[in-house]
């Protein structure tokens, strides 16, 4: 099984983590920006935060033949506080940026006039920089929270199929159909959504369009997911190619928009500025 | 010295083309530059040129520096650039008109442990603008990492007594410690190859 995780967070995962989703089968991954738990104060602090996504983070997956991308954006959360809002400046710089393949994640939080702004303003830089869009659905007053997403994106003007509407559930994957868009889906093990839901969400809406991320982060998470739901989704009665479809060829599609997606062979690096992950002897 | 019209004369046909494009954008507006730099090397390639040392990324984002002549940005190129973009900043020092603001971006590259950025810090702009200290500093850390002294420029001219004294002192550290003296240490400090290492 080959896998194409699109929505996972390495920078907060271990080498332990690369090396089990090597094994599992995954080769290539974005890595969206977001909040980092704890709260950033200033403008310096995503900047050096955007550079290890474009920087250290692809080398240390590259050393265990993964292919790391990145999507780069003010998150929902960050967009309410003014310290933070400046940064939307030095996003045009970032978003020319090799290894840089979507704006996101933008969206809704707490659904505020400060949140509305940063989600159209971003919206408009995805347009400008010829960038798909990843938004993240609120956690809070999802549906309505969707809905809202979905009106917004409609107004900017971007074409549905350059954005994906994330962490979506049985309450909102029918608008998001409907609107066009591309449907991701976070599968966590208490929360969001399980391989078993997921399969179910699958036989209903089919695998068209559809992108399956293990979101793991800080946060109680399992970087594994992405392999569970393709175990279930075998079990189900869904076919190998259904799965390769749904793990590998459907974000590759959807990010493949960039023209910025490199799947070319990972070569295995062993420094990045002077610094190896390798520790203890090396002579 | 490669001169600007060598390295417009070498590029190849579709990057020579872009070039012209986006060096009249940022002849009318430096600040075009902030999103044209980074994308250079998917739009013109990052292959060798016939000139030695020079691939058509590095070539082409010079060469926009020179179009744009404007030194004022430089340092936020350098400071949001990735390692391609921080190299070809450095290797444009050389080419864009005087300003000694180079300095500090020159010390920042010789403070990384990145060999492709320590390379190019070490280019025609350092041999003319670094005092001697952090002249000789620089040419200890590439034979230190290995980078070869070919690729320092000024040598001929800079090299000063200390300079050799503390390369002496480095090859009898390497040779204390029972570990071969660089090549190019040893063809630097001639009296050397007959010292045991």
């Amino acid at each position: 099984m080959r896998i194409f995780d699109p929505h996972i967070h390495m920078s907060s995962r271990t080498t332990t983590d690369y090396q089990a989703m090597y094994d599992a089968g995954v080769r290539a991954l974005v890595e969206p920006a977001f909040w980092l738990g704890q709260p950033r104060t200033g403008v310096g602090s995503f900047t050096d935060y955007f550079d290890a996504l474009v920087g250290w983070e692809p080398f240390r997956a590259s050393q265990f033949g993964i292919r790391h991308h990145c999507t780069i954006a003010l998150n929902p959360k960050e967009a309410n506080d003014p310290r933070c809002v400046p940064v939307l400046e030095v996003l045009p710089r970032y978003l020319e940026k090799d290894g840089v393949v979507a704006v996101g994640e933008i969206g809704y939080d707490s659904m505020t006039a400060d949140e509305d702004k940063a989600f159209a303003a971003q919206l408009a830089l995805a347009v400008d920089h010829e960038l798909p869009a990843m938004v993240h659905t609120p956690h809070r007053d999802k549906a309505a929270g969707t809905e809202r997403s979905i009106a917004v994106v409609r107004e900017s003007g971007i074409a549905p199929e350059f954005v994906v509407l994330d962490h979506l559930n049985e309450m909102t994957v029918k608008m998001a159909k409907e609107s066009g868009c591309w449907l991701g889906f976070s599968i966590y093990p208490d929360t969001k959504m399980d391989e078993e839901r997921m399969v179910a969400i699958l036989q209903e809406y089919g695998t068209e369009k559809v992108l399956v991320n293990s979101a793991a982060d800080w946060g109680k998470s399992d970087p594994l997911k992405t392999l569970r739901t393709g175990e279930a989704m075998l079990a189900a009665g869904f076919t190998e190619d259904d799965v390769d479809l749904v793990l590998w060829r459907n974000p590759v599609e959807f990010y493949g928009q960039s023209g910025r997606l490199d799947l070319s062979e990972v070569e295995i690096a062993t420094e990045f500025e002077g610094n190896s992950i390798l520790r203890g002897a090396r002579k | 010295m490669t001169t600007v019209d060598e390295l417009r004369a070498a590029l190849p046909e579709p990057a020579s083309a872009w070039l012209a494009d986006a060096s009249a954008r940022v002849a009318a507006d430096a600040s075009a530059l902030r999103t044209l730099f980074p994308g250079v090397g998917r739009r013109c390639g990052r292959g060798p040129l016939s000139i030695p040392e020079w691939t058509v990324d590095d070539a082409v984002r010079v060469l926009l520096l020179v179009a744009a002549s404007d030194v004022d940005e430089l340092p936020g190129l350098y400071r949001y650039g990735d390692a391609a973009e921080k190299r070809a900043v450095l290797r444009g020092l050389s080419f864009v008109d005087g300003s000694v603001l180079g300095l500090e971006l020159v010390a920042d590259a010789l403070r990384t442990n990145d060999t492709r950025l320590v390379t190019a810090a070490m280019g025609d702009y350092a041999a003319e603008h670094l005092d001697d200290s952090a002249y000789r500093h620089g040419v200890l850390k590439c034979v230190f990492m290995g980078i070869p002294l070919a690729a320092v420029a000024g040598l001929d001219r800079r090299t000063d007594d200390e300079l050799v004294r503390m390369m002496r002192s480095f090859a009898a550290e390497r040779a204390a410690a029972g570990r071969t003296v660089p090549a190019d240490l040893v063809a630097f400090v001639p009296e050397l190859s007959g010292e045991d290492s």
